[in-house]
């Protein structure tokens, strides 16, 4: 039994200017001990997709339209929110892009930590408080009894997130969900925390949801990709099959726009840039929404019709009349293997 | 320019911001030297990438050289004059030959200029025209940067974050300039936007023989764009080089441990990646414990 469920998962945000669909029919299930990737830029919905699950998602003006959210055997979706706040910090956790303002300024990290875990376990300070210095050295923070009664002020960006996945696992969640986990973080800090959660969910086989706008993060560490694009999966494979490859135009468009760090006339060559920016998802297109910006659309249907989410191979799964296998005729520029 | 080909000579700069403590009688009690003793030197057309983590001090370099902060002490040497000895209207007027594209489209324009008076901005202050010249040199220069020329009377927060850039790009250009400083600017674009600007500053330098120094925290990005890269850390220059080489065969430590950070979407590639920078980082941690 898969550890999660979603179900074709719709939310809306009806704001003044019209109903934003902001996640539009996303489903996909996560395995215990798997990392599932979700990739796509700004306002593809895979945030709102995180904080659907979590049921964080600010109501009004937001609200979950249909699908179910399957945890446990239960629909999240329909769980009352007393309830619900027991699955969220203990069964399934979170931790946001800003390690900066996600902690709170005034309490002590010790505080902070003891808070989740007395929450959900009914256990005297004094324990609560080992159990926090025990999370804060499986996070490497180093003196950390010590650093318990210090202000978050006092610590570097790299470490502040390093707490808040202390938190995150304070209560031995089964499912954590990263939400841009390493964006605001410096590159060499980035890798030593992607680090400390791989080994952190073998350690404690958990499943994990990592959303990121950054494909060289998920293809680092996801065993899974799903490729968001105006509130749709578009792409849905394993890490290797959709870097070997990828089907969808816009993920081979994304893949192309990436400046490369290894090759040769890097300096001299140019960008495969995408044209124009992705659709207003206020009363979206009925075709597919990639068809604007997609080098090849034809006149055939996909400009009218929206095409469906389809099995190309075993586990291979997109959302597009022109795949790249099926692009007959069509020379594919090679992706010269880096 | 000065007479050995370069554009732009910076020897020795250092930028130290006081720290002050102490609330009725502030008093200094040490120095933050966020820029110390940075030395190098842009040739004409030439892209120098400039790359380091948060608080290296790039950006600080790159205003430092445009004098948009005072230096502490080095030496500035642009067009053959010594930028940090000219007065006040010498240095507005060698501001005509060097400008600047700002990290973040969405504060770095004034919300309440249309477009055409943004990119129109520095034509007034230079003197530059008629008021038919300016609005003309106006359209030209949108249209040059990809942007309807036609939305000149609309307002910045109209447009999204690429649309935006390029019309800090368009008010960098106005004054023909040769050298434009780049203050990461792609940095808080979408991928697929990116690559867009990337593309417009590229075509920019060869149709304008434009000189940039490129500064960014993100490897990839400034490898395609640059000609030589150096690399920044806590103030200074710690690696100097061709980009090519810089990247294939870096010499110093720091820029070991910045390459091998980077995630590369080859996920082939970053198994070997990511044992090599456990490695590296657990080496560089016992160099400096003894």
């Amino acid at each position: 039994m898969p550890l999660l469920e979603v179900n074709d998962l719709h939310t809306h945000f009806f704001t003044r200017e019209g109903v934003v669909r902001a996640v539009d029919g996303i489903s996909f299930s996560l395995e215990k001990g798997k990392t599932l990737g979700i990739v796509g830029e700004s306002g593809c919905g895979k945030s709102v997709t995180a904080l659907s699950i979590m049921g964080l998602i600010p109501k009004p003006p937001a609200k979950i339209v249909s699908g179910s959210v399957i945890y446990d055997g239960q629909d999240l979706t329909k769980l009352p929110e007393r309830k619900l706040e027991d699955v969220r910090g203990r069964e399934i956790a979170m931790i946001f892009q800003d390690p900066m303002t996600s902690l709170n300024p005034t309490l002590t990290l010790g505080i902070q930590i003891t808070e989740t875990i007395r929450r959900h376990y009914d256990v005297p300070k004094a324990q609560a408080r080992k159990k926090a210095i025990e999370l804060l050295d499986e996070v490497r923070i180093p003196r950390a009894s010590e650093r318990l009664d210090d202000y978050p002020h006092r610590f570097s960006g790299g470490m502040r997130q390093r707490v808040m996945i202390a938190i995150a696992l304070s209560c031995d969640p089964k499912l954590l969900i990263a939400d841009e986990p390493t964006t605001a973080l410096d590159v060499t800090v980035q890798a030593s925390v992607l680090d400390l959660l791989d080994d952190l969910k073998a350690e404690h086989d958990m499943g994990m949801i990592l959303i990121t706008h950054d494909m060289g993060v998920v293809a680092e560490s996801a065993d899974d990709i799903i490729v968001m694009y105006a509130g749709q999966v578009v792409e849905q494979a394993s890490t290797l099959d959709l870097f070997d490859r990828p089907e969808h135009p816009y993920t081979e468009a994304l893949l192309g726009a990436l400046p490369q760090i290894e090759g040769e006339g890097i300096r001299e060559g140019r960008l495969t840039a995408i044209p124009g920016r992705p659709p207003d998802l206020i009363d979206p297109p009925k075709a597919c929404r990639f068809a604007p910006r997609c080098p090849y659309v034809g006149s055939d249907s996909c400009a009218e019709h929206m095409p469906e989410l389809r099995e190309l191979r075993k586990g291979h799964w997109v959302r597009s009349a022109h795949p790249s296998t099926e692009r007959a005729g069509v020379r594919q520029p090679d992706r010269a293997p880096a | 320019m000065s007479s050995n080909g370069k554009l732009l000579e910076v020897s020795d700069l250092h930028k130290h911001f006081p720290i002050r403590e102490g609330l009725l009688f502030e008093r200094k009690v040490g120095d933050v030297k966020a820029v110390d003793g940075v030395s190098f030197d842009i040739a004409e057309g030439e892209t120098l990438g400039l790359v380091g983590e948060s608080g290296s001090g790039k950006s600080t370099t790159g205003y430092c050289i445009l004098q948009l902060l005072k230096p502490t002490s080095g030496s500035v040497r642009f067009l053959g004059r010594e930028l940090t000895e000219l007065g006040r209207e010498d240095l507005r007027k060698m501001r005509r030959e060097m400008q600047i594209v700002f990290q973040d489209p969405y504060s770095s324009l004034d919300p309440r200029m249309t477009v055409g008076d943004i990119v129109g901005e520095p034509l007034i202050v230079h003197g530059i025209g008629s008021r038919q010249d300016r609005s003309s040199r106006i359209r030209q220069l949108l249209d040059v940067v990809g942007f309807n020329p036609s939305f000149t009377n609309r307002y910045p927060h109209e447009f999204s974050g690429g649309q935006r850039q390029r019309i800090g790009i368009a008010r960098a250009l106005a004054l023909s300039p040769k050298l434009i400083v780049c203050d990461e600017p792609v940095s808080a674009l979408d991928v697929s936007i990116q690559a867009q600007i990337l593309n417009l500053l590229k075509d920019l330098q060869r149709d304008f023989q434009l000189t940039y120094l490129f500064i960014a925290h993100d490897l990839a990005v400034v490898r395609s764009m640059s000609d030589r890269i150096a690399v920044m850390n806590k103030g200074q220059l710690v690696e100097i080089g061709p980009a090519e080489q810089l990247y294939t065969n870096p010499q110093h430590d720091y820029t070991k441990a910045l390459l091998s950070a980077v995630p590369i979407p080859d996920p082939r590639a970053m198994k070997e990646r990511k044992a090599a920078r456990r490695k590296l980082r657990h080496a560089l941690a016992e160099g400096e414990r003894s």
